[in-house]
């Protein structure tokens, strides 16, 4: 089967960084940390106060009469996402294309404020029944579903919940279903809304979120800091796209994963080195044309160190010239949502020649001294980047993009 | 906290009880001078102790008391600074009613 190149055609965001792409892009090229105190519940039991919401959210001002009542917040964000992706794209769907058309989301928890929600009712409030809708609210297919009933969709439509890889592992998928020619669009992507107490407290017991704010790659970080959010990505082929006279944010030419077989939570070296490697190997280009590496970058003790010895492993020599950031820095890590968060961001930065920074960056950690971009955004022209998502349970996904021209 | 609690002996007894319990290790091959390596008790595991430590002893240990335990002894001291200093607010004051 002939290879097609694929290309990014349309982004949808929303996140602790704005409610559109073009808040969030502006964000980060002014290094703005959407990180604040958490609002949507009170969290004065918690042994961390901060989160990265999504600010001013009013899902009266995207979802009418019932239509809320169906989704739950991930979904919302999932929707609301793909919603924006598709309108930059300015898709003129036919039937013929809808057929021809994949959704691939992905997300780690899937409706934890409907379960919360139901879970109070039942145990709490000694309520006999919960909500019917708690089933279809829930189910992480969610965002997806709706989606695919939204845009007349109905190809290939499906989510993939690999923790904090799930949307790299989403948009990996795609890519490959548009450069094979399984399918002539895809809308890849993933969302995530875990601010809910019961998934707020399993957080705080793994004792790895940070009680201030998140520092990647920083000597003092304490942690990470959860985000929530959803991003969407519209994918088609180059030719396609030029055929329109589509506007073309930048193309994606490679994915890689790979599993660690080593520890539910501790990340190997190994593991992401082999998904950074397949990442180039699949997009046939050599070490030394990656100019940027959006970090999975969590701010934990253990995955910086351990990220930066992988990207050494599989960069060799050329790891220390490579651009590195973290922008989880600044939107949280959004879980499921992050690589496709991260997707947008580097997007945006191969197309406009910035990278954006690593915010709240201190203090060098010799455990971490490679070229980590810190708190300003850096003006470089980069051919080849990379955004790597590397999971819980050892599962990693590495995305290779190019600049468009 | 009822004071012989804080008294070393009966705070090391139950913490290494808890250990084994939890990690699924004989007690008797557990001592005061065990690290954590030489029982095979990863990250993980240790967080999944100090839950178990937090309920056997009602408290809180804050992240930061929890970071620097590399063995048995760590956790019976940091505990019993922490009893002795009250700085774990008990547990209820925090839990969901």
């Amino acid at each position: 089967m002939s290879r097609r190149r694929v290309v990014i055609t349309g982004i949808g965001v929303i996140s602790a960084l704005g409610r559109n792409a073009s808040e969030f892009r502006q964000a980060l090229q002014e290094g703005r940390c959407g990180i604040g105190p958490i609002r949507q519940l009170d969290v004065s039991s918690l042994r961390f106060q901060n989160g990265a919401e999504v600010s001013g959210y009013d899902p009266g001002q995207y979802f009418h009469d019932k239509e809320p009542d169906f989704l739950d917040r991930f979904a919302q964000f999932a929707v609301i996402a793909a919603r924006e992706a598709v309108a930059d794209a300015r898709i003129e769907w036919t039937d013929a294309l809808r057929e021809r058309s994949a959704i691939v989301t992905g997300s780690c928890v899937g409706g934890k404020t409907t379960e919360d929600d139901g879970y109070v009712n039942l145990y709490l409030e000694r309520k006999p029944r919960v909500n019917p809708l708690t089933i279809p609210r829930a189910m992480g297919n969610a965002g997806a579903s709706q989606i695919s009933m939204e845009t007349g969709i109905c190809g290939p439509t499906y989510t993939i919940s690999t923790a904090c890889s799930s949307s790299n592992h989403a948009i990996g998928q795609a890519f490959w279903m548009v450069r094979d020619g399984q399918v002539e669009l895809a809308l890849a992507g993933g969302s995530e809304a875990p601010f809910a107490m019961g998934n707020l407290k399993a957080w705080e017991a793994m004792r790895v979120v940070s009680p201030d704010t998140c520092r990647p790659f920083s000597k003092n970080r304490r942690g990470m800091i959860l985000g929530e959010g959803g991003a969407m990505l519209v994918l088609e082929p180059l030719e396609a796209a030029l055929a329109r006279g589509a506007t073309i944010y930048a193309e994606i030419v490679g994915f890689g994963m790979s599993s660690d077989a080593h520890h539910l939570t501790q990340p190997s070296v190994d593991g992401p080195a082999r998904a950074l490697r397949g990442a180039i190997c699949d997009a046939g280009i050599a070490i030394e044309q990656i100019g940027y590496i959006n970090a999975h970058g969590t701010g934990t003790a253990v995955n910086d160190p351990t990220e930066v010895r992988a990207i050494r492993l599989a960069l060799g020599a050329h790891a220390e010239r490579v651009a590195i950031s973290s922008t989880k820095s600044m939107h949280g890590h959004a879980l499921g949502a992050a690589g496709a968060i991260e997707a947008a961001a580097t997007a945006f930065a191969l197309r406009d020649g910035v990278i954006p920074p690593t915010a709240n960056f201190t203090e060098l950690d010799p455990q971490c001294d490679l070229d980590i971009v810190a708190n300003t955004a850096r003006h470089a022209e980069v051919e080849y980047a990379l955004s790597s998502s590397f999971a819980f349970g050892g599962l990693n996904a590495v995305v290779a993009f190019r600049k468009n021209r | 906290m009822s004071q012989e609690l804080i008294q070393s002996e009966e705070l090391t007894r139950r913490v290494i009880s808890v250990i084994a319990a939890s990690q699924k290790i004989e007690p008797e091959k557990i001592t005061i001078d065990s690290t954590f390596e030489e029982l095979g008790i990863d990250s993980l595991d240790g967080v999944t102790i100090l839950f178990a430590l937090e309920n056997e002893f009602n408290i809180n240990i804050p992240d930061e008391g929890a970071q620097g335990m590399h063995g048995v002894r760590d956790i019976v001291e940091a505990l019993s600074k922490l009893m002795a200093s009250n700085a774990g607010q008990p547990a209820d004051a925090a839990a969901q009613s």
